[in-house]
């Protein structure tokens, strides 16, 4: 098995090289760093605009492939991925936001996979009945709505409940806001603010898990061997953990692997409406700013993360299913 | 939905005949049986109407007419279309009119929806970015599916060197991200009006094709081995009229499922995309668009934020419902179309008899296998 997941890691390796620099040439390409300078009031100097952008590998009149070597060389030599047009290092911004993205979506991930797989499990068991019928709606619901509805009517209906009950129970402008001093009033005050983006992370993530565990489910209740254990003796309820569940949770393994792998590179939407500077905010951001360096540290980072996932639900189905073997 | 799926799915019986025909027969008759197989789908939609038979078309359909929340989602679709279509005409308000006499004022007579900061009326924008939702969701699921199966079955027929290739482009785009890109191309050629969201479109579409066409590929692996594709290839068939004639219109079944799952999550790219700016560019409008305009004062002034986002939810939800009927009409062995599994009501004792009886059946059955030697 190490053989094999080190030939995929030598074929993903190469894949993201080829990957992150065909992102560098295209963001190089299309983006234009000096629009970021053109608004500027009062004017800057061409000449010192143009300075700069020589200083940070972003001049136009630098050929493109010359640019790209000397990208390459720094993050080679001295693992610098350079800086956006206005001089921030794109090393410290992607270090400080991974923090946030992880903070934001570390719960509401886990819960939602548990919360997500169990209802969708259980669902199925109860075909057609009321009780799956509302959770198969609801899902279907939760499924079809876009994750920053679900965020702002949250913001709407918690506005709603500070001012008729006249405290601030809910918080949702960034990670931390003004602390009381009491103890654990920071602590108290992150968990305030992740409430929100928690939930709709959770609801919107729990729904398209229960959704996946439900067909699941009613494709292997449906199966020769849970009859035969039934027919065997065996009780309903001990045929469903042993010989159903069990079948039907190795697909999602793959599926828990690549979304715990993919959890570092945030989430775009729900950092944009509850105003978390993470990962997938600075995506916007750099793409905003013609910020070609952080484009490309964006891409790659977030292409190590698909390839982590990718190798992580290999050895997941690997070690879930004695039907496959590695090499 | 009906005509289509019976032009172009062969059932899987007739196939199956006119294989066993050509396997054994000579090279001048498997000329005849081959093309037999090609229009036995075809034969297949009429002649059973005669013996009274339900075609594979009429099947899915009735399958797919039993699903409630698949109907009223396509009913509500059809609404939607229709708003979209016709709205605009009947509103005396366009989305690009500005009324001076009413900035952001709340859903009156006059505006159904109320108005935005600029004066602009919310109906008349929540038709027009429902108009062009609908539009990009449907081209970006049928073109995405249309390149899925053109690489996925290019891959699969020639193997080798093309496969690898293929495969190899795959892992790349899904690699980087796709988001990332869309966003890259729209923000960089900068383009305006009606050019960016057709631009938008035609990204989300080259950028969406990838897991399916790994489906395809698989699909049409399995596919290869059948005996008239084999007599195809014999027969001298070129290898696009093989992949044309046999090989999609077995898949076509995944096809469709894909195309109309599809539809819903071009949509929530679109709309994510636009939501952040990074989609539809003013002054065109998308729901995306306009609930970010609303976003920033949805707790003050909701209806700017309600009404697109309501339209939105609505219109995924339907897509959603007829995506998931269709896919359990069209596919057999979908369990979530309705098969007996298992229920509450079989634990009880009656099934402990059947249980012994199994073995006392083929103890019978050696008794009797060896009272029939001694005799």
């Amino acid at each position: 098995m190490t053989r094999y997941i080190l030939k995929r890691l030598l074929n993903y390796a190469v894949l993201l090289f080829i990957a992150i620099s065909l992102v560098y040439l295209l963001a190089g390409w299309v983006l234009n760093p000096y629009a970021v300078y053109a608004a500027r009031q009062p004017p800057v100097d061409p000449a010192v605009i143009e300075q700069m952008m020589l200083r940070y590998n972003l001049s136009h009149n630098v050929p493109l492939l010359e640019r790209y070597g000397v990208w390459l060389s720094n993050i080679v030599t001295s693992w610098d991925w350079g800086r956006s047009p206005e001089g921030a290092y794109v090393n410290e911004q992607i270090a400080s936001r991974v923090g946030v993205s992880i903070r934001l979506m570390l719960i509401g991930t886990i819960t939602s996979i548990i919360v997500g797989v169990g209802i969708g499990a259980w669902t199925a068991t109860r075909q057609y009945k009321i009780s799956d019928r509302v959770i198969t709606f609801l899902s279907l619901l939760f499924v079809s709505t876009p994750i920053f509805v679900i965020g702002l009517a949250s913001q709407v209906l918690a506005v709603h409940i500070n001012r008729t009950t006249g405290l601030n129970i809910f918080e949702f402008v960034g990670e931390t806001g003004r602390t009381g001093n009491y103890p654990f009033a920071a602590v108290f005050d992150r968990l305030q603010h992740l409430l929100l983006p928690t939930l709709a992370l959770f609801i919107t993530s729990a729904a398209s898990f229960s959704r996946i565990q439900r067909n699941l489910m009613l494709d292997s209740l449906g199966q020769d061997y849970v009859r035969t254990a039934r027919a065997k003796g065996l009780p309903y309820s001990k045929a469903v953990t042993k010989h159903a569940l069990r079948t039907a949770l190795i697909p999602t393994g793959t599926y828990v692997a690549f979304t715990v792998a993919t959890m570092f590179t945030g989430a775009t939407l729900t950092e944009t409406v509850f105003s978390f500077n993470g990962i997938g905010r600075y995506l916007v951001e750099t793409i905003g700013g013609h910020d070609v360096n952080g484009v490309t540290a964006v891409a790659a980072f977030s292409g190590v993360c698909v390839i982590v996932g990718a190798i992580l639900s290999d050895i997941v189905v690997a070690v879930l299913d004695p039907r496959v073997r590695l090499g | 939905m009906s005509e289509n799926t019976t032009g172009t799915t062969p059932g899987r019986d007739p196939n199956k005949d006119a294989t066993i025909v050509t396997g054994s027969a000579s090279a001048a008759t498997a000329t005849s049986s081959a093309t037999d197989a090609t229009t036995a789908g075809a034969a297949d939609a009429t002649a059973p109407k005669k013996s009274g038979r339900l075609t594979r078309g009429q099947l899915t359909w009735r399958r797919f007419l039993r699903n409630k929340t698949a109907v009223v989602g396509a009913i509500g679709i059809l609404i939607l279309v229709f708003m979209a279509v016709v709205g605009p005409h009947l509103s005396y308000w366009k989305y690009l009119d500005i009324d001076t006499a009413n900035f952001l004022q709340p859903p009156s007579s006059n505006h159904l929806f109320g108005t935005t900061q600029a004066g602009r009326d919310v109906l008349a924008m929540t038709l027009h970015g429902l108009s062009r939702s609908l539009l990009i969701g449907f081209f970006v699921a049928i073109v995405s599916a249309l390149i899925a199966t053109l690489v996925g079955t290019t891959a699969a027929y020639f193997g080798g060197w093309v496969e690898r290739i293929l495969l190899w482009l795959i892992d790349l785009l899904l690699i980087v991200p796709f988001f990332l890109i869309v966003a890259v191309v729209t923000k960089g050629f900068d383009a305006s009006g009606n050019a960016a969201w057709v631009m938008l479109a035609f990204v989300l579409a080259i950028l969406g094709w990838m897991v399916t066409a790994r489906v395809v590929r698989s699909m049409t692996q399995s596919l290869l081995n059948k005996e008239y594709i084999l007599a195809a290839r014999y027969m001298g068939m070129s290898s696009g009229g093989i992949i044309v004639r046999h090989i999609v219109p077995n898949i076509s079944s995944l096809l469709i499922i894909n195309i109309a799952l599809g539809v819903g999550g071009a949509i929530l790219s679109e709309t994510g995309l636009s939501f952040l700016g990074l989609g539809v560019q003013p002054p065109d409008v998308s729901l995306g668009s306009l609930i970010s305009q609303g976003s920033r004062m949805a707790t003050t002034f909701p209806w700017i934020f309600g009404f697109p986002a309501i339209i939105l939810v609505i219109l995924v939800l339907c897509v959603n419902a007829v995506g998931d009927g269709i896919r359990d009409a069209l596919d057999p062995t979908s369990a979530s179309g309705g098969v007996l599994t298992l229920t509450d009501e079989d634990e009880d004792e009656s099934l402990v008899p059947t249980e012994v009886a199994i073995p006392l059946d083929a103890e019978d059955a050696r008794e009797r296998d060896i009272r029939k030697a001694q005799a």
